[in-house]
C-alpha cells in the first residue's frame, strides 16, 4: 500500500465482521500505511460506527468523516504524520 | 420499622453450582441486582407471616397488611425526604419511570407533548419518552465524561410544549453524578417538571431535594428485585392513561413483603453508606489508578471524582467484550459489559455510544456493598493476564 495522501482512500472492508474485527482490520491497514494515508473502512457492525472514532482517538489518527449509506458505513481516517511502529511484527505472538 | 444490626459480610462468597464445587465467586457487577442484604431477606420472611394478608379488607390482617405496606412507603418517604402520600410503590424500576412518564405527559397534555431526557438515561426510560412523545422527544448530548450539557438541556426544557423533563442523578454504567441542581433550577424557571431517575444512586450516595419526581429501584440498593420507588411532589400534574384500579397508579399493587424488605434495605444502606462510602471509593479509585498502570492501551472512562462511589467502567483495545466477560467468569469473577457482543441486540451500549468512547472490550464493575479490598485485589491481580490471553487469540498484540 504506497496510495500517496492526494490519491483516493485505500479501501479497508470490515463488512460483515462483528466488533471488535472492524476496528482490528483497520488498525492492521494503518500500521502498513504512509503517514498521511487515507483510510477509509467500510462497516456492517453498530459499534464500529463509535469505535473507529475512538480508536482514532486513542492511536493519534485523525477522523475525517463518516459516511451512513443503506448497506453500510464509511469511515474515513487519516494516519497520524508520525508513524512510529514498524511493519515486521504482524501477527500473533506468543502468549 | 426498626433498623436492624450490623449485617454480616460474605453473602456474596457463593458457590455457583455449574461451577467446580468449592471455586470462590466475587460478583463485582451488583447494579440494578445487588446480592440481598440479610436484614432485607428476614424482614422478608417475617412480613411472609405478618402481611399476607389484602391490604383492602377491613378485618384485622387485612389492616395489619395495609400498615406493613405503609410502614414501607413511611421509610422510604423519610429517606427520600418526601411525605408518606407522596411515595408510590411500583412492581419494578422500569414500572416507575413508564408510570411516571406516561402519567406525567397526559396530566400535561394540554401544556404539550415534549418529553426531553439526556442520551444517557436508561433504555427503559428512553422507550418510554419515545413511547410517548414519538415525534417529540428531544435527547440532549452528554461530554465525554457523560454529563449532560447544562445549557442544551435548559434551552430544551424551555422551548414551548414541554411536558416533562428527565435526568438521572447518576449514570449507573459509568458513575458519572449529573447536573441535577441546574437541571432541576433550569425546569422549573421553564415550569416544567423534573423527573429524576436516582435508580443507580439511592443508597449509595446522598439524593439532592431538588426534582418533582424521583425514581429509584430497591433491587440495587440491596432490597429483593420487584420493588421501584415513584416519589410525586405536591403540584406535580398526573393523569394515568391506563385503567382506573385500587392501586391507581401501580394498579394491581405490590408484594407486601417485598415492599417491607425494600424498605429494611434502604434503612441498612443508608447507614452503611455514610459508613462505608469511602472504603468503596477508595477502592474504585484503585481499581482507576492500577488498570491503567497494567494494561495497555485501556481508557477507563466516567467522571474520575464527581462520580457514584461503588461504579468503575474501562474499554480495552482490541478486545471482544463477551470474550473477556467469559474469560473472567472463568477466573472465578463477575463483571459486567456494556460492549455489543454482550447484548442480546448486538448493539453497543448507547450510555458509552453517545460518550464518543470506545464501546468494545468493556468492563463494567458495580461493586456491592461489602466488597473487600481482597476482593479487588484478586480481580487485578488477574485481569491483565485475562485481557492479554483474550488479545492474543485475536492477534493483536503490537497493533
Amino acid at each position: 500500500m504506497n496510495a500517496a495522501a492526494d490519491q483516493g482512500p485505500t479501501i479497508v472492508d470490515a463488512r460483515g465482521l462483528r466488533c471488535p474485527a472492524p476496528v482490528i482490520r483497520l488498525a492492521r491497514a494503518a500500521k502498513a500505511a504512509a503517514p498521511g494515508e487515507r483510510l477509509t473502512v467500510l462497516c456492517t457492525d453498530p459499534a464500529a460506527e463509535h469505535d473507529v472514532p475512538a480508536w482514532a482517538r486513542m492511536r493519534g489518527h485523525t477522523l475525517v468523516g463518516t459516511v451512513r449509506g443503506p448497506e453500510h458505513v464509511a469511515i474515513t481516517v487519516e494516519v497520524r504524520p508520525l508513524h512510529a511502529s514498524s511493519r515486521d511484527d504482524e501477527g500473533p505472538a506468543a502468549p | 420499622m426498626s433498623t436492624y444490626p450490623d449485617p454480616s459480610d460474605g453473602a456474596r462468597d457463593v458457590t455457583d453450582p455449574t461451577s467446580r464445587a468449592g471455586t470462590r465467586r466475587v460478583v463485582l457487577d451488583a447494579g440494578g441486582h445487588a446480592p440481598l442484604l440479610p436484614e432485607a431477606r428476614q424482614a422478608f420472611l417475617e412480613a411472609l407471616d405478618q402481611g399476607w394478608a389484602d391490604p383492602r379488607r377491613l378485618f384485622s390482617e387485612g389492616r395489619r397488611a395495609r400498615m406493613l405496606l405503609d410502614g414501607a412507603r413511611e421509610a422510604v418517604a423519610a429517606v427520600v425526604g418526601a411525605r408518606t402520600e407522596q411515595v408510590d410503590l411500583a412492581p419494578s424500576h422500569v414500572a416507575a419511570l413508564h408510570g411516571a412518564v406516561r402519567s406525567v405527559a397526559r396530566g400535561r397534555r394540554r401544556v404539550g407533548p415534549g418529553v426531553v431526557t439526556s442520551a444517557v438515561e436508561r433504555a427503559a426510560l428512553l422507550q418510554a419518552a419515545t413511547f410517548t412523545a414519538p415525534d417529540d422527544h428531544v435527547v440532549v448530548p452528554v461530554d465525554g465524561s457523560g454529563r449532560v450539557d447544562v445549557d442544551a438541556f435548559s434551552s430544551a426544557v424551555a422551548a414551548p410544549g414541554v411536558a416533562l423533563a428527565v435526568l438521572q442523578h447518576a449514570n449507573g454504567e459509568v458513575g458519572t453524578l449529573q447536573p441535577v441542581d441546574e437541571v432541576h433550577a433550569a425546569a422549573r424557571s421553564a415550569g416544567v417538571p423534573l423527573l429524576v431517575d436516582a435508580g443507580a444512586s439511592l443508597g449509595h450516595t446522598p439524593v439532592p431535594p431538588t426534582w418533582d419526581l424521583l425514581a429509584a429501584d430497591a433491587a440495587d440498593w440491596g432490597g429483593p428485585a420487584g420493588i421501584g420507588v415513584l416519589a410525586t411532589r405536591a403540584g406535580v400534574r398526573r393523569t394515568p392513561d391506563w385503567p382506573e384500579d385500587d392501586d391507581r397508579w401501580f394498579p394491581g399493587g405490590v408484594s407486601i413483603p417485598a415492599a417491607l424488605a425494600a424498605a429494611v434495605a434502604l434503612q441498612v444502606a443508608e447507614a452503611r453508606r455514610v459508613r462505608e462510602a469511602d472504603a468503596l471509593r477508595d477502592l474504585v479509585d484503585r481499581v482507576r489508578t492500577r488498570v491503567v498502570a497494567d494494561v495497555p492501551d485501556v481508557e477507563v472512562v466516567g467522571d474520575a471524582t464527581d462520580r457514584l462511589p461503588h461504579v468503575v467502567t474501562f474499554s480495552c483495545l482490541y478486545v471482544d467484550g463477551e470474550a473477556l466477560v467469559t474469560e473472567l467468569d472463568a477466573r472465578g469473577f463477575g463483571v459486567g459489559s456494556g460492549s455489543a457482543c454482550t447484548s442480546s441486540a448486538l448493539e453497543p451500549s448507547h450510555v458509552l455510544a453517545a460518550m464518543g468512547v470506545l464501546t468494545h472490550g468493556n468492563v463494567r464493575l458495580v461493586l456491592p456493598t461489602g466488597t473487600t479490598e481482597a476482593d479487588l485485589d484478586a480481580f487485578l491481580a488477574t485481569l491483565p493476564s485475562a485481557v492479554a490471553q483474550v488479545r492474543s487469540a485475536l492477534g493483536v498484540e503490537r497493533l
